[in-house]
């Protein structure tokens, strides 16, 4: 377990970033950026190829949040990871802010895809695992993070079959697979499952996982980049509002900000680390 | 006079691009035969990518070719492009300026026998109220071949609105076509006709039949209807003191509401719209829906005569 000391305090660090985010501006969405944290943290500080100083370097590993509303989790990765200060979180939301609502490429160092319409990232993902095909570059690797909930958009199924039909197996798309979405639970809004029956009949190699848990990620996308022909998904298990007691497994806190005691109290929950 | 199909010229086009120009990339979603991109999908088999009927997806894996530095044109039906794929043109392209050149065909009256359902008459609005967006519709098959070379190297997104059937070339082969610019074709001092797509040659035709009943029409090209060539409007709006503005789109939102607003604002005109009336079309001849729906030169002419009074 020590092995992934340094992966579990940076972890740490951006959920309190989420948390802080989220409750200077009063306004994002924690739930679904707790969720996410480990398999953002893992892709931009164990896995990515990538140069701070060039954001656009052409031979980058690129990722796309395609459920864009987890902009605080990622704002957190790339200023942790350099691409911006972490001082700059603070402004998140706030009018003349670079730190977008949701993911902007044209303004924020270290976007690669702009989203926030959910059902359209993959289809993005897609186009850029195209193009590193056509240049050549069998090494680049374009990742994806998809909400279960999202899944019910049917662009994201229509982007599933041109990954298939392209053999696009330099697109690793993640399902952050926390069950929860605005109105209550994914199965009981409108029913996702079978995730993994349903990448596979769509040709996809699919593999199920703890999200929280950073071996099993890694093994994953190693997995996955070994899978040739064909594209592949690793399906998160993760927890809702995880890390913070009062949020967990709680769809109330999909798009709701914490007040101050509240922040507080997470931030207290989030400090053993 | 030649005749030839704007989306004929455009697929001749687009061939001669991929030759010249790498990172150009084609999708179509299964419609390659009619919006002519087959061509460039036999000679460029590896940059040609077919989506199949899936538009979301054309343009958002359009988009994703483009942030990584290719120039796509993802072609399908002006309808399944502006209309269907509209949130996706708006979050996935214009939103982040992606260079993508969405080359709808089939726009408006003139697709014929499909009807309503693919009878576009909304798109220029749609698209015209997009951030970023450049709007372009081509008069005939010569300015629609420079046109596609043009946005090709324009940086941003565009949308190229291009017609079926064939249309008398206006233009010759060596048209010298500026993206911003909207050619005179014609001068004249007591009505301006301002017209773009299948309608211009049908304003040249009215110009010719003012003539003979004593009134002077300029025509002038509006190509590119966003952005405006704000200059050559307001110019021939205060010349003549009559504005006509004819396209093959709803009268609302398109080319008219574009120059009405301009004048509006600076130039207050008498003025006459020439387009479908704010209503859905039908299957029929492309000859039969544009005498029904008043998009002829006859249209036009009394239009000119109106003003006059």
């Amino acid at each position: 377990m020590e092995e992934y000391a340094n992966l579990r305090s940076i972890a740490a660090r951006l959920r309190r970033h989420i948390i802080s985010m989220v409750a200077a501006a009063n306004s994002g969405h924690p739930g679904g950026s707790l969720s996410a944290v480990e398999i953002l943290t893992t892709l931009y500080f164990k896995l990515m190829k990538l140069d701070v100083s060039q954001p656009r370097w052409n031979q980058r590993d690129i990722f796309v949040l395609s459920k864009g509303h987890a902009s605080p989790v990622y704002y957190a990765a790339l200023a942790e990871r350099g691409f911006f200060s972490p001082e700059e979180l603070l402004s998140f939301r706030k009018i003349n802010s670079r730190l977008q609502g949701h993911p902007d490429r044209e303004n924020i160092p270290g976007v690669d895809m702009t989203t926030g319409s959910l059902g359209q990232g993959l289809s993005a993902a897609n186009g850029m695992a195209l193009a590193a095909k056509l240049d050549g570059q069998e090494q680049r690797w374009v990742y994806v993070l998809l909400g279960d909930g999202e899944l019910q958009e049917g662009q994201v199924w229509e982007a599933v079959m041109t990954a298939a039909h392209y053999h696009l197996d330099n697109c690793i798309a993640f399902v952050d697979w926390n069950g929860l979405q605005i109105d209550g639970e994914v199965s009981q809004v409108m029913n996702t499952s079978p995730l993994k029956e349903k990448f596979a009949a769509f040709n996809w190699h699919v593999q199920e996982i703890d999200g929280h848990d950073f071996a099993q990620i890694i093994a994953a996308v190693e997995t996955a980049k070994a899978a040739k022909g064909r594209p592949s998904a690793i399906i998160a298990r993760t927890i809702k509002g995880k890390g913070v007691s009062f949020m967990e497994n709680q769809a109330g806190w999909h798009g709701r900000a914490p007040g101050q005691e509240q922040a507080q109290q997470a931030l207290k929950e989030l400090e053993v680390e | 006079m030649a005749k030839t199909a704007t989306r004929d010229a455009y697929g001749k086009a687009l061939a001669q691009l991929g030759a010249e120009n790498e990172q150009v990339v084609v999708l179509d979603a299964d419609l390659s035969g009619s919006t002519k991109t087959a061509a460039f999908a036999k000679e460029f088999p590896r940059r040609f990518f077919n989506l199949g009927i899936a538009e979301a997806d054309l343009i958002g894996t359009a988009a994703g070719l483009a942030a990584a530095g290719k120039i796509p044109f993802a072609s399908t039906f002006a309808v399944f492009a502006a209309g269907r794929a509209y949130d996706q043109i708006r979050a996935s392209v214009a939103y982040p300026k992606l260079n993508v050149k969405i080359a709808a065909t089939h726009a408006g009256l003139t697709v014929g026998e499909d009807g309503a359902t693919h009878q576009m008459n909304e798109d220029i609005a749609l698209m015209r109220a997009l951030p970023n967006m450049t709007v372009v519709v081509p008069a005939d098959g010569p300015e629609a071949g420079a046109a596609t070379l043009a946005v090709a190297r324009h940086q941003g997104p565009v949308y190229l609105r291009l017609g079926r059937p064939a249309v008398p070339d206006i233009h010759g082969e060596d048209y010298a076509f500026d993206l911003f610019k909207a050619p005179v074709l014609r001068e004249g001092g007591d009505v301006a006709i301002f017209a773009c797509g299948y309608m211009v040659h049908l304003a040249l035709e009215a110009a010719a039949q003012l003539e003979k009943q004593g009134i002077s029409a300029a025509v002038v090209n509006v190509h590119t209807i966003k952005p405006l060539d704000k200059e050559t409007v307001l110019r021939y709006a205060r010349r003549c003191g009559r504005v006509i503005a004819a396209e093959e789109h709803s009268i609302i939102g398109g080319l008219g509401s574009a120059i009405a607003e301009v004048l509006g604002e600076e130039q207050p005109t008498h003025m006459v719209r020439i387009g479908v009336r704010d209503t859905f079309g039908e299957s029929g001849k492309p000859a039969e829906l544009l005498e029904k729906y008043g998009l002829t030169a006859e249209a036009i002419v009394q239009a000119a005569r109106k003003l006059m009074q």
